[in-house]
This record gives C-alpha cells, sequence and structure tokens, in this order.
C-alpha cells in the first residue's frame, strides 16, 4: 500500500471509468440516431412518448414554474426595496424565466419523472428478456425502444418550456399584482419591453437539448441495466442523477455559448 | 436428415465464449439436422442457454462457426443474418412478453415483425390482432384471453402465449429456453405436447434446452449434454435415461455421487 501512489490511482481509475462512460453514452447516442435516417420509424412508439413525456408532465411543470415565477417577484421586491428599482422585477423576472428557470426546472421535473420511467421501463424489459424477444422478432431494440424515445424527449420539452415561460411570467404579475400592488398595465409594459425573442428561443434551444440528455440517459441506463430488480432500481437512480448533473453542466455551456459576449 | 446437399440444418464449429476469467463454452460441436428436435441437457452454468444465444445473435461468441443452412451465421452481411435469423422462432423461459401490450397484441406483433421482413408488406394490426386469435386457439387459448395483459395469466397460459407468438412467422428453426421450468408436471406435459405439434405441424427444427428429463424425452429426438462448456455426450434422445455415458447417467438419474461435481464459488 503506498499512501501516495494509492489514492492518485483511484482518482486515475475513476478518471478512466468516467471516459469509458461517456465513450459508450456518445456511441450509444450516435447509433440511436442513426436509425431516424433508417426506416421503419415507429411512430406509435413515438406518439405514445410524445404524450407521456410532454402532456403528462404538464401539470407538474406548470406548478412548478407558476410559483417560481411568483417567489422571484417576492425575493426580488424585498432585495430590490434596498436600492429602490423594485420596478426592475418585471424585468428580472421574464428574464430568469425564460433564459433559466424555466428550461432547467422543466428539466429537473421530466427527469426525476420521464427519466425515470423510461429507464424503469427498458431496464424491466431488459432483464425479464423482453428486449431478446424484440431481436428474435426481427425487431431492432435501438429502433424500437430508444430513437422514438430521444425524438419525443426533444420535440416535448420546448414545448414544456414554453408553457413554463408564459406561467412562470403570470406568477411573477401575479404576485406583483395582487400582494406587492404594481399596477396590471404597467408590469405588462414590463414584461413587455424585457422580453427578448433571443432570450426566449435560447430557452428553447436548451430544453430541447435537456429534453434530449433526460432521454439518452433514462434509455441509457434502462437498456444497459442488469441484475434483476435491483438492477433496474440502480439504472432509474443512475438515469435520474445523470441526467440532472449533465442538464446543468450543459445548461452552462450553453449559457456560455449564447451570453457569455 | 440432411438437405439435398449433406449439410445440416445447423452446424456449430469451435464455438468458444468466456466471460472475463469464467470459460463458458470450450469448442462445443454440434450438428442438428433438419427436421430434428435437439435436446441440450446440462447443469446450472454449464452453458446451455449462452449456446442458445449465440446461435440467436444475442451473445457475440469468442470463436468458432454457427452455420445455418452452410452459411456462417457469424460472417454472413448483415441482411444475411437478419434473413437467416427470420427463419427462427423462440420461446424463452419467462415468456418474456411485452407487458406494455395486451396478449393479443403481443402475437400480433410477431406476426406482424415476420411477416413484413419476408414479404414486404405488412398485415394491418386489424388482420393481425385476427391471425393473433387464430394461432392463440392453436396453442389451446380462447381467442379472447387476446384482451388480457400477460400479468393477468398463469406462467402455463404464459408459456403458450410465448408459443403463439414464437411460431407467428412459421419459422423453420425453433428454440426453446428450458419451456417447463416453473410449471408443475401436468402443465408441463401440456406445453410439451403443443411444443412437439407446433413443430411437427411446421416441420421445424428444433433445439430445447432443459433440466426436466420428462420433458426432454417427450419433446427431443436427438439428446446432447453440455458439461463446463463442452459437449460430453450426443445421442437418441430415448436413451438419455440409459445413455452408458457416466456424467449422463448421473445426470439424468439426479445422482449426488458420480463424476459430476458441485462448484461451489468462494
Amino acid at each position: 500500500m503506498n499512501a501516495v501512489l494509492d489514492p492518485i490511482a483511484a482518482l486515475g481509475r475513476a478518471a478512466l471509468g468516467l471516459i469509458k462512460q461517456a465513450g459508450a453514452l456518445a456511441l450509444f447516442a450516435l447509433e440511436a440516431l442513426s436509425h431516424l435516417v433508417r426506416p421503419p420509424f415507429y411512430w406509435r412508439i413515438f406518439f405514445s412518448s410524445l404524450i407521456e413525456t410532454g402532456f403528462f408532465s404538464l401539470p407538474v411543470v406548470a406548478l412548478t414554474a407558476l410559483f417560481s415565477g411568483a417567489v422571484i417577484a417576492l425575493q426580488s421586491y424585498v432585495g430590490f426595496g434596498q436600492y429602490h428599482v423594485q420596478s426592475a422585477i418585471a424585468g428580472i423576472v421574464v428574464l430568469a424565466v425564460t433564459r433559466e428557470l424555466g428550461p432547467v426546472l422543466a428539466g429537473l421535473m421530466v427527469a426525476g419523472r420521464v427519466g425515470a420511467a423510461m429507464s424503469a421501463q427498458i431496464g424491466t424489459m431488459r432483464v425479464t428478456d423482453q428486449i431478446d424477444a424484440l431481436t428474435t422478432l426481427s425487431t431492432d431494440p435501438m429502433k424500437y425502444l430508444v430513437t422514438p424515445r430521444l425524438l419525443a424527449g426533444t420535440l416535448a420539452l420546448p414545448c414544456l418550456v414554453l408553457v413554463a415561460d408564459i406561467l412562470g411570467v403570470m406568477g411573477g404579475f401575479t404576485v406583483s399584482v395582487a400582494k406587492l400592488g404594481f399596477s396590471p398595465s404597467t408590469y405588462i409594459t414590463a414584461t413587455l419591453d424585457s422580453l427578448k425573442t433571443m432570450d426566449v428561443v435560447v430557452g428553447l434551444v436548451k430544453a430541447a437539448v435537456f429534453g434530449f440528455l433526460i432521454a439518452l440517459l433514462g434509455c441509457y441506463n434502462g437498456y444497459n441495466s442488469r441484475g434483476g430488480a435491483e438492477g433496474v432500481g440502480s439504472a432509474t437512480t443512475a438515469a435520474v442523477v445523470g441526467a440532472s448533473i449533465l442538464l446543468l453542466l450543459f445548461d452552462y455551456l450553453l449559457t456560455d455559448l449564447f451570453f457569455s459576449q | 436428415m440432411s438437405n439435398s446437399l449433406g449439410i445440416p440444418k445447423i452446424r456449430i464449429r469451435g464455438l468458444h465464449k468466456a466471460f472475463g476469467s469464467k470459460i463458458v463454452l470450450d469448442g462445443v460441436d454440434l450438428d442438428v439436422e433438419a427436421g430434428t428436435s435437439m435436446v441440450i441437457i446440462g447443469g446450472s452454468g454449464s452453458g446451455k442457454s449462452v449456446l442458445l444465444r449465440c446461435i440467436l445473435g444475442l451473445i457475440e461468441p469468442d470463436a468458432g462457426t454457427i452455420e445455418i443452412d452452410g452459411e456462417n451465421l457469424l460472417t454472413a452481411s448483415r441482411s444475411k443474418q437478419d434473413a437467416l435469423r427470420r427463419q427462427i422462432g423462440m420461446l424463452f423461459q419467462n415468456g418474456a412478453l411485452f407487458d406494455s401490450m395486451s396478449v393479443g397484441e403481443n402475437v400480433a406483433f410477431g406476426v406482424r415483425a415476420k411477416h413484413s421482413d419476408r414479404n414486404g408488406a405488412t398485415p394491418s394490426r386489424t388482420q393481425a390482432l385476427q391471425i393473433a386469435g387464430g394461432l392463440l386457439e392453436q396453442v389451446g387459448l380462447d381467442p379472447s384471453v387476446g384482451e388480457l395483459s400477460p400479468s393477468e395469466l398463469s406462467g402455463g397460459m404464459q408459456k403458450r402465449v410465448g408459443l403463439a407468438r414464437a411460431i407467428a412467422g412459421n419459422p423453420n428453426i425453433m428454440f426453446f429456453d428450458e419451456p417447463t421450468t416453473g410449471l408443475d408436471p401436468i402443465m408441463g406435459a401440456v406445453i410439451d405436447g403443443l411444443i412437439v405439434d407446433c413443430v411437427q405441424k411446421l416441420g421445424s427444427t428444433a433445439i430445447a434446452i432443459t433440466h426436466d428429463m420428462a420433458s426432454a424425452q417427450r419433446i427431443g429426438n436427438r439428446a446432447a449434454m453440455l458439461y463446463r462448456g463442452k459437449l460430453i455426450w450426443q445421442g437418441e434422445a430415448s436413451e438419455l435415461m440409459n445413455s452408458g455415458n457416466a456424467m449422463v447417467d448421473q445426470f439424468t438419474h439426479g445422482r449426488r455421487e458420480g463424476p459430476i461435481t458441485m462448484e461451489l464459488r468462494k
């Protein structure tokens, strides 16, 4: 045992493991994407995933966005009051919601709800031989299970974020008008003045990337799960944790890409 | 019985597979003639399932050849591999029914998947469900069972549905992975009877792996035994209980004493 080298070796092994995982994930994504341009495409699975990801996530995303917008308005009012710039609240709410909170909070909610479900479903199919059964029935499991879900995740999240943006701003508006005494017309004018197309578009681009990552991590971990119920449980945890971390990492990278100038 | 060129339906040569340091298949050679029902017996961990999965293309062997009708599956083009594997039907140990679909949809999935590949024209969902109803009847189930979900079925019924799905594409090679495991003796005999009927009706070549000696003799006309990744005996299924091979006799009679020793993992 070497007290100096052992920790370095452990760190090296962890780094190599991470690189290996990233490589495997990238290859998995490439293979799944390649099926987008090779027929057949399983539209039924796609639409069912789209509804599961988009429609059934609406309540949780809507509530999260509504209360987040309301909380930002309240917090900003208290904070900005020290500098007598409460009039900036509408701008802060719209900026925070469209650029960050809409995509990130919707992404985290969907990662917990849909990413976990995808991983558990595909993982259960793996450990009960259903994926092997697909292969023996001349059906490519990647094409059937993964590709439609990736596309559905990528398209559903921007729609959810659009709703989250609207409801987040509405949450701020409601608190500002009903509780903080702002004039509705003044607040709406300030909101519209602060609303930038670029902010909304970048938020939607982020959402598409997040949706892809959530579906990718859900499918990847489920597809590679092993060892029965415990394996499926571990895969589900890994899918949610991995998607959440990647989501935050890509949020930073995309923010840096679009807004750092 | 070989085909007109004397080529067996399935020919396996020098098949090797290891998982890490654990050698699971160690140079397996096996010929299965067309129309034969081959039963492969062996203890847990002897490599039976891995052999089956190698033939099905679910596991890639480390070395060796697997030929179907003289065509090497492992070196054939992707389209050729797909075409060869399209001839295959598989009944999994637990049925492996898709739990997101109804029983009827499970069987209809097999109908659509196999027919669309072979003929280029996919039956409509309604047509496939109608065909599925007929297949369910063929395995002794009422077509109304098609509306249930797989979780509502008993183990024996799930096996029957799995069999209906496996024969949906009229396969000329069929695989059965421990078809009677988890079933009572009567249901086991019923499933064996259905398997024999289906194989005979389709004129298929079959490979079954099992621990169940009664099932092995009902299903198979040829038999082989795997032990520690090697094929140690082949013969007529009727000779299974009296093969003259000490290992086979110990296994088939379930004796504790004999040349086969249990490995205890440390």
